[in-house]
Formats: C-alpha cells, structure tokens, sequence
C-alpha cells in the first residue's frame, strides 16, 4: 500500500482536483452512455409494444 | 462433418445477430470490469510516484486509453461502414452507426482528461499540441459522421453517404494529424507537449495496458448494447421483431 | 472526357454569368469577414501584419464554404443531376467541370482581390505574392473538397450548417499550409515545403475528388 491514509490518496499530492476530476468524467461518462443506450433501447421497445397491441386491436 | 462447420455469415443478418448480441454483451461488461478492477489497482495502488510530475500523472491511467480508443474506434467504425457500402450489407452500416456516439464520447474523454492532465503540468486548460489539436478535429469528424446519418432520411442512402464520408475521413485523419504536428513545431518548438510522457516504469505501461483493454471491451459492450436498439428500430416491421420475446405479452 | 469537362465548365459559367450578383457576394463576404477581424482586435499595425496569412486566408476558406451548395444544389432540384448520372458521359468530368466553374467564380476572385486586403493589413510585397500563390494553388483544393461535401449533403436536411461542420476539419490541411507558407516566409524562414505539401495536397484532391463526389452523387440520387 503505497498510501499513508485516506486523505493523502484524495489529496493525490496537491493534484487531487485533477486526478479526481479526470477519473470522475470519465466513470459519469460510463453511466451516462450506459442509461441513454438503456432509455432508447426502452424507447423502441415501448413503441413496438403500442403498434403490436394497436394491431391486434384492429383484427 | 457440416455440424462443426461455423456458418458466419449466417449472424450477417439483423435478425440472428440480435440474439448473438445479448448474449455476448454481458461477457464483455464482464471483461471490463475485470480489467478495469486490474488496471485501477496497478495504477493507484502498485505504480509509484512519479519524479517529475507527482501523483498527477496518474490521469495517463485514463487519459492514453480513451486517446487510443477514439482512434481505434474511427477505424473501425469506416471499416465497417466501408464494408457496408461494398457489400451491401444492413448490419455492417448499422455496427458503424453504433460505434459512432462511443468513439465521440472517447474522442470528448480524451480532450477534458488532456486538458485536466494539462493544468496542473503546464498551466493552461488548453494546450494546442499537435495530440490535443488532433483529437479536437477527430471529435469533429465524428460529429460529422452522427450529422450526416441524422440529416438524411432513408437509411440506407444515410448509411452509403455516411460511409463516404467515414472513409474519406480516414484517409485524411494522417494528412491531418501530420499538418497539426508541422503547424505545432514551427510555431512552439517541442517545449510544449502532451506526447511526452513520463519515463514509464513497467508497473505503469501495465496499468495503462489493462485500462486500454477495459475500455476497449467497454466500447464493444456499449456499441452491441447500441446496435441492438438500432436493428430494432430499423427492422420495426418485419416478421421476426414482431415474434420477439420481449413483446411475448402484447402478443396474448 | 475533357470535352464533357469543358461542356458542363461551359454550361456553369453561362448559368452563373445569368445571376451575376452570386459571384459578387461571396467577394464582398470576403472582405467583410477580413475587415471583421481588425474591427474586432484593433488597429495596431504590428498585430495586424501578424495575423493577416491567417485571418484572410480564412475568410478565404469562409467566402468559399459559402458558395458550394451551388455547384449542385440547383441542379439536384430541378433533376439535371439525374440526367447527368444517367447520361453515358463521364460523371466525373462532369463533376470536374462544376468544380472549375465554381473556381473560376468564387475561387479566382478571392486570389485577385487578396493583395488588396494585404495591403489593409500592411503586408510586405513579398510575403502579398507569396500569398496569392497560396490562395492560387489552394482555393482549387478547397473548392475540391468541398464539392465532395457538397455531393454528400444533397438533399440532406440541415444544408448549409451541416456542409460546413463536415467541410471545415476536411479543410484545416490546407489552411495549415496556406498560411503557414507565409507566416514562415515572414518569419525568415523558407516556404518551400509548406508550397510543395500544398501541391501535393492540390494533386491528391485533383486525382480523387471529381471521382468520389461522382460516386456520391450517384449514392444520394438513389
């Protein structure tokens, strides 16, 4: 473990704003890809559910 | 004995591919996350302290692999919408078009940890070397890639458009990257530059090895997650999207 | 095929010399945007000497972004564009004919009237030659490359915005070097190898642009 504590691997030697920062966009980046790949998969799905049961509907 | 003959072109249909992908999306977020735990350990816990640059370097841990990822990802994105444009085939347009936001989303993750990695080093949130610059105009290629395919309305013509343009686009992205590199040392000298990075002990090359491939699976993940949604829209109407098993319950 | 090039290069000059007053805006768009440029930072002789390779060498760039459409946008609409594809004459020399005309019209002028704008900002009469070489070997390069982006966006929503952000990274070789050559003669240094890449980024557009927005052309008409 090359950390004394806690506070000096947040503080990452005076450069924690920047590290975090980085490290930061890039995981909220992961999740932000992750829901709106989710949401429009979800979107599609919706919409085939609302025509198939509009169709069955007609028959 | 045709049973162990593997017939690949039988996934080059929307409508086996789109099983194939679920299930071989999990197996990749899998490999992500375990080499993202590994690389993550190496680079926080295991590579040592720099001696020029501190604890700030550690961004290269992120920083080098997005840049490679963007780059690979154009690559392959114009491969497979060359592809498509040749052969004529609806998936191969519709995997470029799923790469496309992903390779954005690196080329965008490679500028602000660059501009993150560069206050701190040299002063400035921006640095006009011939790297960042380069990534800036990669960004713009992509933008124009996701532009077109929006603007025009028949797929297919968007997805041979498109191509076009990914393709020419690959050929000028060297023209490109040489111009930004001849502009750079005529006008700042080497002084200033992001390509230089620290001397490299083995723990950190691994580190920055491993975060590579766990982006790398991360994309893949991301692009098939993509791709499903797309073959979806795309194929809205035809016979086997209507038998899926997600609508089973509609279908009652 | 150089008389199917000189055909449509004729067709086009006789179709603009009709609207005379589009050969005229993209001039004045010119030197509007150059005289931006002092406006905005100020009159400091020095700076402006500076600064003149770059600032006119993209309001170059603007003035021709702005008159691309043009090479096919009416001929797309009114179904010429068809005719042309279906025609058993080279689509390519076609191609490479509107290019020239749309050279000759927006491309040419620029060269012409840059020595005046290089005087508004007080440059050198060497450094005003060498950049109307510049402009004269890479205003073809970028009318070039912007038919091939012309012929991707036809009939595409978003015209002349989404032209633009697909033209313009297309663009920034050829800017590099344009004015680089010039900003490297100013500074003492040689422009032989910024004027060699520039060629050769003239001939590399030359040998492949008429053929790919021919095939792109024939991909949005589908």
């Amino acid at each position: 473990m090359i950390w004394g504590s806690l506070e000096a691997f947040l503080a990452m030697g005076g450069y924690g704003v920047y590290v975090w920062g980085s490290m930061g966009a890039c995981f909220v980046m992961v999740f932000v890809e992750l829901i709106m790949v989710r949401r429009r998969h979800n979107r599609i799905l919706r919409r085939l559910t609302q025509e198939l049961s509009a169709n069955q509907g007609r028959e | 004995m045709s049973g162990s003959v593997i017939h690949w072109f039988r996934f080059s249909s929307p409508a086996t591919f789109y099983p194939l992908a679920g299930r071989l999306i999990p197996i990749f977020w899998t490999l992500a996350a375990l080499f993202g735990a590994a690389g993550l350990w190496i680079g926080f816990f295991v590579a040592p302290t720099d001696a020029t640059q501190g604890e700030g370097y550690r961004i290269i841990f992120v920083h080098v692999p997005v840049s490679w990822m963007s780059m690979f990802i154009y690559l392959v994105m114009a491969t497979w919408a060359g592809i498509g444009l040749v052969f004529n085939t609806r998936l191969s347009s519709m995997m470029a078009q799923s790469l496309a936001p992903t390779g954005a989303l690196m080329a965008f993750l490679s500028l602000w940890t660059g501009a993150f990695w560069g206050k701190p080093m040299w002063g400035t949130w921006w640095v006009w070397d011939a790297r960042l610059t380069s990534e800036l105009i990669l960004l713009f290629l992509y933008l124009g890639f996701m532009a077109l395919q929006a603007s025009i309305d028949d797929p297919r013509r968007a997805d041979k458009a498109s191509a076009i343009l990914a393709l020419v686009g690959v050929v000028n992205v060297p023209i490109i990257y040489f111009s930004v590199i001849w502009w750079n040392t005529l006008h700042q000298g080497a002084s200033v530059s992001l390509t230089k990075a620290p001397s490299m002990a083995q723990t950190m090359l691994w580190g920055m090895l491993l975060m590579s491939l766990c982006y790398w699976m991360y994309s893949i993940a991301m692009a098939l997650t993509r791709l499903r949604a797309i073959i979806l829209e795309r194929e809205a109407h035809t016979e086997w999207v209507t038998r899926l098993p997600e609508l089973a319950e509609v279908r009652r | 095929m150089i008389s199917v090039m000189a055909a449509s290069l004729h067709r086009d000059l006789l179709l603009v010399m009709r609207r005379k007053s589009e050969v005229f805006t993209a001039l004045f768009f010119f030197v509007i945007v150059a005289s931006l440029f002092p406006l905005g930072i100020g009159p400091d002789p020095g700076l402006l000497r500076k600064i003149a390779p770059g600032v006119i060498w993209v309001s170059a760039l603007l003035a021709t972004l702005l008159g691309l459409q043009r090479i096919l946008a009416s001929d797309y609409a009114d179904g010429t564009l068809e005719q042309m594809a279906l025609s058993p004459a080279s689509l390519s020399a076609m191609v490479a004919g509107k290019i020239l005309a749309h050279w000759l019209v927006c491309g040419l002028p620029l060269v012409v009237l840059a020595p005046v704008i290089g005087l508004q900002f007080d440059l050198g009469a060497s450094a005003i030659g060498l950049l109307v070489l510049t402009l004269l070997l890479g205003t073809p390069t970028l009318s070039m490359i912007g038919a091939v982006g012309a012929s991707l966006t036809l009939g595409a929503r978003g015209g002349g915005a989404l032209l633009s952000l697909l033209v313009l990274p297309l663009y920034i070789p050829v800017l590099i070097f344009g004015a680089g050559a010039v900003n490297a003669h100013l500074a003492g240094l040689g422009a032989e190898g910024h004027l060699s890449l520039l060629a050769a980024l003239f001939i590399f557009a030359a040998v492949f642009a008429p053929w790919v927005a021919a095939v792109s052309i024939r991909i949005s008409l589908e």
